[in-house]
């Protein structure tokens, strides 16, 4: 249960980016998790909420792309997204693939008020 | 509303410290492993069995990460090298700064060897890196061979699986077989070394795993 070190430095992020969009308010911030990357998206959500309520971000939203594990074929080229169990080709059932992604991390954006009151950096 | 690309990792604040880990270590010539479990399938025993295998000589030594007790430090520093406790106080997991701490008046010029136990949790750990030349995932026959299904994330970042407990394998309905299967399904190619602590079948295997991995480290700091 590492998701609330986890939301922590997704608000961490948060906040340090609010410098940069001093009179704007953050609404939501968009992140990214791989099937490989060990994190539980239900347990995140529960986790930033919970960090979230009663401080100086709210409101702010949470929204998670949750990305498969990808892989191609070195048979066949094909890239494909793989079912839990068996990495194999769904085209030419060789099981010599290479992993494309699906551990990721990552913060992927932020939604911010429109920037009439933006100040200049 | 306007939306601001970020496009960063979420835990890019220990990242950068497992990479000036990674940078010391390099520059000291040392092997650096992390150990990770569920709880009680053995690194601790298999730690043992390790150190007890070493000349005195060695340079050696293990950081050892526990939510409580010194209990496993205790175990280790029995074999007469630096073995040091980290307490995580509730923490699932080491963290890089944690490891940074802990090494902090350790010269690291006088080690080639650094193993690093996670605490037990199979989850967690596999999300922190702490600068490591490899993970290697320990798994016990007492456990099913499912788990590398169910916690794919560290068979997929591991080098190598060792399955641990093959002694009591008469005893257990486990099918070292699928298991292995399972955890190639995760990582095509993934290392699998079978050890028992107590017999001591296999360990000869593991301890030329090790071996092979310190000449390739000392052939890389050569070349550098």
């Amino acid at each position: 249960m590492h998701e609330i070190g986890i939301a922590n430095s997704v608000l961490d992020a948060v906040r340090a980016e609010r410098r940069r969009f001093p009179a704007r308010h953050i609404y939501k911030v968009g992140v990214r998790i791989g099937e490989l990357a060990g994190v539980d998206p239900d347990a995140m959500s529960f986790c930033f909420e919970a960090l979230v309520r009663g401080t100086e971000l709210e409101p702010l939203a949470l929204e998670i792309e949750f990305c498969a594990r990808r892989y191609q074929c070195r048979s066949c080229g094909r890239s494909y997204a793989a079912p839990k169990e068996d990495l194999a080709c769904p085209d030419c059932g060789v099981r010599d693939s290479q992993f494309l992604g699906g551990d990721e991390l990552e913060l992927a954006y932020l939604e911010v008020e429109d920037g009439t009151r933006a100040t200049r950096a | 509303m306007e939306r601001v690309p970020l496009e960063r990792k979420v835990l890019s604040e220990n990242d950068r410290i497992a990479a000036s880990l990674g940078a010391r270590f390099a520059a000291a010539n040392i092997l650096c492993l992390n150990l990770i479990s569920s709880p009680g399938s053995g690194k601790t025993s298999l730690l043992e069995r390790t150190l007890e295998s070493f000349d005195r000589r060695e340079r050696v030594a293990v950081l050892t990460g526990d939510i409580q007790t010194e209990n496993d430090a205790r175990r280790l520093a029995r074999f007469g090298f630096p073995v040091r406790q980290i307490t995580t106080g509730g923490t699932c997991h080491l963290d890089a700064r944690m490891i940074e701490r802990a090494l902090l008046d350790w010269r690291l010029e006088d080690l080639d060897l650094l193993m690093i136990e996670n605490v037990g949790n199979l989850v967690c750990p596999s999300s922190y890196d702490l600068g490591e030349s490899a993970k290697i995932v320990v798994l016990s026959v007492t456990e099913g061979e499912d788990k590398p299904l169910k916690y794919p994330s560290i068979f997929h970042k591991s080098e190598l699986l060792i399955l641990n407990k093959i002694d009591l394998l008469p005893y257990v309905p486990f099918d070292v077989v699928a298991a292995e299967a399972n955890a190639r399904s995760i990582h095509r190619d993934m290392d699998i070394v079978r050890v028992s602590c107590q017999t001591r079948e296999g360990m000869a295997e593991w301890l030329s795993w090790l071996d092979r991995k310190r000449k390739v480290s000392r052939a890389a700091a050569a070349a550098c």
